[in-house]
């Protein structure tokens, strides 16, 4: 792990009195796919929505511990939650397109950040909209509605949205997880074309999902980390007892 | 099989046999009933209305030569009374001698016919009164039959010819020697009420909506929404007495213009009224856009202000614009705010500031004290129509509007 992109130092998360996680130390490397795998309410998504911060939108959380982003602690007083998420995208688990346009789903996010130039927004329009592998499919359908299409290729949409802004990290809460084979396919593939330029953190179920697209895994349970390493490692030979159980399918 | 314990269902016929299940019909059938009788109101409502108004249409096309020549003579009644027979031959004596013009003798229709003219015509006109009056009648019974009171209404036939073109001049005086029916002051005064009061109610309604909605905290949106509704619930009347008391005084010294009671006024007062119905509706439409766009928007580093005008406004137009047209129908047909506030004089000016006098207003303040059957008061019933009518186009132009257009702009094809 030579390029550490984010640093997860002691991060606790409290909804009202509960603790939902604990105590999380972890290190994401740059230019990689993590992968978050763990049971249903293990807390991989909660902590998947700390790293950009939209656990602020749920009232009564609260968060102790660092969360290092490049060496800068995203839970400071005076970071400006706003260029967070710039920084950091996502993608959620069920397909979110605006009721608009195709084009506009796109253009959303660079207009906001005040570029209105429609030369630049139709190039980066096309842009996200090929590195989401999509743009020969829709391009000659801009104008349409995103709401008509597909599920597998709104989620692709959105993929293409949050490129946009481009961000340095994404984040992928189950982004196949109500999709076919094929468009999961394929967005596996696009997840694995993007690691290049970006630095990918996928909650998933599906152990398989995991173990193709990752290069790291991280296994929670109960709040807690119960071990992170090498894709490779932790499918073949995991350290922990839980983690065996867990991946050969005897809980969770 | 009363006393039997339900052991087993089996597949039998008769245990499939398609039941009646009574009480389940009738629920079904009286929902739907109820469902058309209320179309069926407003249609009748509609209907009757428009009746009452008919004696207005009573004439036929035929006559509007007739119509024409007479809306002139109306607004000088010193010729209308030269018009009798007596004084006949002196006028014709008069006319040929002093104009010398048989051009202008036989252009009827034009304008700037001089008084002896127009005495003249009138008295070709009570030449062929027998023939015209012989044709009406019949035409009554085809349009209307069995109305007593179009025996009243076609003693008044002359002047409903009359009250046609004078819907069009500025004067409401519809009680006089010689009434005037101008709905266009009437209308002009309803237009710049109602266009104040949305002006007023629609962005504050639509922004407090899109505060609680996407803003307030879960406390401070309990106790806005609640409060904000009740004002729907203050009888209009309440408001009506709160504008001529309290803001009439308030706005004078303000602005410091001449009439207290005016346009601007009533719409203040209006828009009071409307804010609650606005606010509500739009409300709903904002509170029922999915989180997941929010979230979303929120994601990509927009900010709360971009999230809430660029993502869940758009996404709520239909229903705010639904919110505004009822906005609209209710200011429109307020009738106790425009009574009490707004002056009620029917002045034709573009200045908010001067009094006006709305359609609503003129029938709540005149049918009480108007003529059953009289040219009046079909007018007043012509008014009412004609809300009607005009709530029925808004709704069918915003209809199409709003499918049309505004969600493709919005929401993409």
């Amino acid at each position: 792990m030579k390029d550490i992109k984010i640093k997860v130092n002691d991060l606790s998360l409290y909804y009202g009195e509960k603790k939902a996680l604990n105590e999380i130390t972890m290190d994401i490397p740059a230019n990689k796919v993590t992968a978050l795998i763990g049971p249903s309410g293990c807390g991989k998504s909660t902590f998947l929505r700390c790293i950009n911060r939209m656990n602020d939108l749920i009232s009564n959380v609260s968060i102790t511990g660092q969360m290092l982003v490049e060496g800068v602690d995203i839970y400071d007083k005076n970071v400006d939650v706003v260029n967070i998420r710039k920084k950091i995208g996502m993608v959620f688990q069920k397909s979110n397109p605006f009721p608009k346009s195709i084009y506009e789903n796109i253009a959303y996010g660079p207009r906001i950040n005040g570029i209105n130039n429609k030369a630049e927004l139709d190039e980066i329009v096309e842009k996200s909209l090929r590195q989401a592998a999509i743009w020969d499919e829709l391009k000659d359908r801009l104008e349409d509605s995103a709401l008509g299409l597909s599920g597998g290729q709104q989620q692709r949409l959105c993929i293409g949205r949050t490129l946009a802004v481009s961000p340095d990290i994404i984040l992928m809460d189950e982004p196949a997880s109500a999709l076919d084979p094929i468009s999961t396919s394929k967005i596996e593939e696009l997840i694995h074309e993007l690691k290049e330029q970006y630095t990918i953190i996928i909650v998933t179920h599906n152990m398989q999902q995991a173990a193709r697209t990752s290069d790291h895994t991280a296994f929670f349970y109960m709040g807690n980390l119960i071990e992170m390493g090498k894709t490779n490692s932790i499918f073949t030979k995991p350290m922990q007892k839980q983690t065996e159980d867990y991946i050969t399918g005897r809980f969770g | 099989m009363d006393s039997q314990l339900p052991i087993k269902q089996s597949f039998t016929k008769e245990s499939l046999k398609k039941k009646f299940r009574l009480s389940e019909f009738l629920a079904e059938k009286i929902i739907s009933s109820i469902a058309f009788l209320s179309i069926a109101i407003i249609f009748l409502i509609f209907i009757f209305v428009f009746k009452e108004s008919l004696p207005l249409f009573s004439l036929g096309s035929d006559a509007k030569a007739k119509t024409e020549a007479q809306a002139t003579t109306a607004n000088k009644p010193e010729s209308y009374g030269a018009s009798s027979e007596e004084l006949k031959p002196e006028v014709y004596g008069a006319e040929t001698t002093e104009d010398l013009k048989p051009e202008s003798y036989g252009a009827e229709t034009t304008q700037e016919l001089k008084p002896e003219t127009y005495g003249s015509e009138t008295a070709a006109n009570d030449d062929l009164k027998p023939e015209s009056y012989g044709d009406t009648p019949k035409e009554d019974l085809s349009v209307a039959p069995a109305d007593e009171m179009m025996n009243e209404a076609s003693q008044n036939q002359e002047g409903s010819d009359k009250t046609w073109s004078t819907f069009f001049s500025t004067e409401w005086v519809p009680v006089s020697d010689n009434p005037r029916f101008g709905l266009m002051g009437l209308l002009i005064g309803t237009l710049k009420v109602t266009i104040i009061a949305m002006l007023i109610a629609g962005p504050l309604a639509v922004l407090a909506a899109l505060f609680t909605s996407c803003f307030a905290s879960k406390r401070v949106k309990e106790i806005i929404k609640p409060i904000i509704e009740m004002l729907a619930a203050f009888p209009s009347v309440v408001i009506g007495f709160f504008a001529l008391m309290v803001l009439a005084s308030f706005f004078q010294d303000v602005f410091g213009y001449d009439s207290r009671l005016n346009a601007f006024i009533g719409g203040v007062a209006m828009a009071l009224a409307a804010i609650p119905i606005i606010y509500t509706i739009s409300e709903d439409a904002l509170a029922s856009v999915p989180k997941t766009y929010t979230e979303a928007s929120l994601a990509l580093g927009a900010s709360k202000w971009q999230t809430a005008f660029f993502v869940v406004l758009p996404a709520a137009t239909p229903g705010i614009f639904a919110a505004l047209l009822l906005g609209v129908g209710r200011v429109f047909g307020e009738t106790m705010i425009a009574l009490m506030a707004t002056g009620n004089a029917a002045l034709l000016s573009a200045n908010p500031f001067e009094s006006v006098r709305t359609f609503a207003a003129t029938i709540g303040s005149e049918m009480a004290e108007t003529v059953f059957g009289e040219t009046h008061y079909s007018v007043l019933f012509f008014i009412g129509s004609l809300l009607f009518i005009f709530s029925f186009a808004l709704n069918a132009v915003a209809e199409f509007y709003v499918k049309g257009k505004l969600l493709k702009k919005f929401q993409g094809k």
